[in-house]
């Protein structure tokens, strides 16, 4: 990591801390010394600040750990024109992410030491937050042999993937999850099951119909969501499930859950704010609309957008706690593969620089407090990622100073000419959202500031 | 003879009458799909349809109306009676028509849509119509060529606009009026862009509309999550059912979908056979439906297979009607699309 800034110590002044690890909503101060959290809590006198300190005044700021992503794609090495690390988590920084976990269907994919040991120095070169790999479940991701996955996690994997592509073969799918039982960390599926999508590009329903685009129908996602629950009933193997879109999803897993299945899940931004209305150039303003702004690429997404009857599923399950954590999917390309015809388009959104400002939405529509939203952020993916990664997920005195200030009520319009990430691809370009970072920190070191630019 | 504020249909041959239109009120820039379409635009462009007409009935088939135009057709898919129409239509109206197709273009070297959609604005040509095998392919052009009209000439499984308004035209001089109309619309629904375009203007309209086919060639949120359709979607309008013997009852128009041959090895049917003895529109069939009732067909047919030839041919049969008004409306869209456009040179820009 990229040591930008000197270790002063930093006191931040009045903001709510919202530690939900710790149980904490409360206003006071935070200071950060030597690159660890000092204090966060109470309000401090100016004695118990060090001299030299740089303080910042946050009233009305919400200071929060640092959140976590399970599911990015940074695209190196191989995709460098899509995004690197050096700019992928760089649109981290500016979203309020202190620590990335980065999928390996890169070229060539993670799934051998020497690969993850390139990411590696990558990220201590050009990173300037955590960057952990994932590494992959089959060798080449291609879904027939188990990579060596023992090496792998040596080697400094936190979990493995074929994500991109589902693990296809319900038998490879089964000896992952027995073969990882004494690995300790979990396979994470991408459930897609392709008899079912048939070149499907967006969700099933009357807004496919209507654009006559190829549908894909919740079933795809629901099928191989329920054979990996069954296979990861039988083989006791820790299982977590990649961005949940359908409500039946949501139900099957809290039936699981209520069987004593070991299972996680994550769902994304995107499933949790955008409809598949948005394909037609919707943006939360109109209602039906017609002529050149339908068929928007950047709604292209796997899984795809889907009805609102979806989305209030995923949001009760993410209140409830069926969902444990929010994981972006950040998946950036350049524009030439998004300006053709939606069939011809990559699937993916840019989500990391809009992620906060989309999920507070939630907040200010009181469907979730704002400390569930911080738990689901931070604590609910150190849990997925295991012990090791609990001291990034609170504030407590001794743990490593990972945090975000951000303003929950700062209304601004996305602008994706000012992203840090090299993915412009958002269907929420030009609309306007109301939670905005202000201040990221990764040891201690102040990684993004903004300057009401 | 054009001015800005009317156009007139004068013939070049001297002596002949000449046909005025009126000037669109509302400057029209593409034409994508008819769900951008009012009942009243609809309403106008079938009556300079029936001018078009007229100049299509002259012994010299010629009117000087867009001369000076460039109209290019792309062709990303094979057809006979759309592109060929879309340049009678051109041809007729003296505007220069240029045909393009994928193969022996840039297209075989891989350029992509948008460029070759950027190199024929940079030429300056006026009126670019496409016909593409992926739904939305003309809204890329419309919105990245400012300075080019769009028409759809059939995209994907998406839109046929222009098919629906000659279907329209063709169904209004039969008919006289479409309000109240029963319209019966039997096939595959699923991948048919003729029925989608059909169904904003027919709903616009005012006529009733009936789907019936196989319910594997139904979309399924017509059959059964009907209660998600928005209600300002046409697609919430209409009537849906299989039994073609029920829903042809009283019919003013039947009209038969083309069966791609492909259905069939896709598992969407069992059988041609078992189709044929279910939804084939037959003469027996078209008993039921009220005296007088209309047969149309998109083309192109498989005699046999989703319409009898006796039928096909027969005297209800208005298949070819349509063909014939297939270029007149044509000329009217092409007509609409140069009028608002003004002077391009005289544009400033």
């Amino acid at each position: 990591m990229v040591n930008r800034n000197y270790n002063r110590p930093v006191l931040i002044k009045g903001a709510r801390i919202v530690d939900p690890g710790r149980g904490i909503d409360a206003v006071g101060d935070v200071l950060t010394q030597e690159g660890r959290i000092a204090s966060a809590g109470p309000v401090l006198a100016p004695s118990d600040v060090p001299d030299g300190t740089h303080s910042i005044p946050a009233n009305g700021l919400v200071a929060a750990p640092g959140f976590i992503d399970l599911h990015c794609h940074l695209r190196e090495p191989g995709y460098e024109y899509k995004e690197t690390i050096a700019t992928g988590t760089a649109a981290a920084a500016r979203g309020g992410f202190t620590t990335l976990c980065c999928m390996p269907n890169t070229d060539p994919a993670i799934d051998n030491e020497a690969v993850v040991e390139l990411v590696r120095r990558r990220s201590d070169a050009d990173a300037v937050v955590r960057v952990f790999p994932i590494g992959a479940v089959t060798k080449g991701r291609k879904g027939k042999e188990l990579a060596e996955m023992e090496e792998l996690a040596s080697a400094g994997v936190v979990a493995y993937s074929d994500d991109g592509d589902p693990v296809y073969d319900p038998n490879i799918m089964r000896l992952s999850l027995t073969y990882t039982l004494d690995l300790g960390m979990p396979v994470i599926n991408h459930c897609q099951e392709n008899g079912l999508c048939c070149g499907g590009v967006m969700a099933e329903g009357w807004i496919a119909t209507r654009l006559g685009l190829p549908g894909i129908p919740a079933s795809a996602e629901e099928a191989m969501v329920s054979r990996d629950l069954s296979l990861a009933e039988m083989t006791g193997g820790w299982l977590h499930l990649a961005h949940l879109s359908t409500a039946g999803s949501v139900d099957l897993v809290r039936q699981a859950r209520q069987r004593g299945v070991s299972v996680t899940c994550e769902v994304c931004p995107q499933h949790l704010y955008l409809t598949d209305e948005w394909a037609l150039g919707y943006q939360g303003d109109l209602r039906c609309t017609a002529g050149p702004r339908n068929y928007d690429t950047s709604t292209k997404v796997y899984p795809p957008l889907r009805s609102r009857k979806d989305v209030e599923a995923l949001i009760e399950g993410l209140a409830e706690g069926v969902i444990d954590c929010i994981a972006t999917d950040h998946a950036p390309h350049e524009v030439a593969s998004k300006q053709v015809t939606y069939q011809d388009a990559s699937f993916g959104i840019s989500v990391l620089e809009t992620a906060l400002g989309s999920l507070m939405s939630l907040v200010h529509d009181g469907r979730i407090s704002l400390s569930t939203l911080v738990d689901r952020l931070t604590v609910g993916p150190s849990r997925v990622l295991g012990p090791s990664f609990e001291k990034y997920a609170t504030l407590e005195t001794g743990t490593p100073a990972d945090l975000v200030l951000f303003d929950p009520n700062a209304e601004w319009t996305v602008d994706t000419r000012r992203f840090a990430s090299k993915g412009r691809n958002t269907p929420l370009e030009g609309v306007e959202l109301k939670g905005r970072v202000v201040t990221t920190m990764v040891d201690g070191r102040l990684v993004y500031q903004d300057y009401g630019d | 003879m054009m001015t800005s504020d009317a156009m007139e249909l004068g013939n070049d041959a001297p002596g002949a009458p000449e046909v005025s239109l009126a000037t669109p009120s509302s400057a029209r820039r593409n034409v994508l799909d008819l769900d951008d379409f009012s009942a009243e635009e609809i309403a106008s462009v079938l009556d300079d349809t029936s001018a078009m007409v007229e100049v299509l009935r002259r012994d010299i088939k010629k009117v000087p109306t867009l001369r000076g135009r460039v109209v290019v057709t792309m062709f990303y898919e094979s057809s006979t009676r759309t592109r060929i129409s879309f340049e009678e239509a051109g041809k007729v109206l003296s505007a220069d028509v240029i045909n393009m197709s994928s193969s022996g273009s840039s297209v075989d070297k891989g350029e992509s849509l948008l460029n070759t959609g950027l190199t024929l604005q940079a030429m300056g040509v006026d009126v670019v119509v496409i016909r593409h095998p992926h739904s939305g392919a003309p809204y890329l052009l419309a919105r990245e060529l400012p300075q080019v009209s769009v028409v759809n000439a059939g995209d994907g499984l998406h839109a046929h606009p222009t098919q629906a308004l000659l279907d329209l035209y063709t169904m209004r001089e039969k008919l006289g009026n479409l309000q109240g109309a029963r319209v019966v619309i039997v096939g595959d629904v699923l991948h048919s862009r003729v029925a989608r375009s059909d169904l904003w203007g027919l709903t616009r309209m005012g006529a009733n509309v009936v789907l019936s086919g196989p319910t594997t060639l139904m979309p399924l949120d017509l059959l059964g999550g009907r209660n998600e359709l928005d209600e300002e979607h046409p697609f919430a309008q209409v009537e849906v059912d299989t039994d073609l013997d029920r829903a042809i009852e009283g019919a003013d128009v039947v009209m038969a979908l083309r069966l791609q041959s492909e259905r069939q090895q896709g598992g969407f049917l069992p059988s041609l056979r078992e189709y044929i003895r279910r939804w084939q529109v037959t003469e027996d069939r078209l008993a039921r439906a009220r005296t007088g009732a209309l047969v149309m067909h998109p083309g192109p047919m498989n005699e046999g297979v989703e319409i009898s030839t006796a039928l096909a041919h027969g005297g209800s049969s208005v298949i070819e009607e349509q063909v014939t008004n297939g270029v007149a409306v044509r000329m009217a869209l092409l007509y609409r699309l140069c009028a608002g456009r003004g002077n391009r040179m005289g544009d400033g820009k």
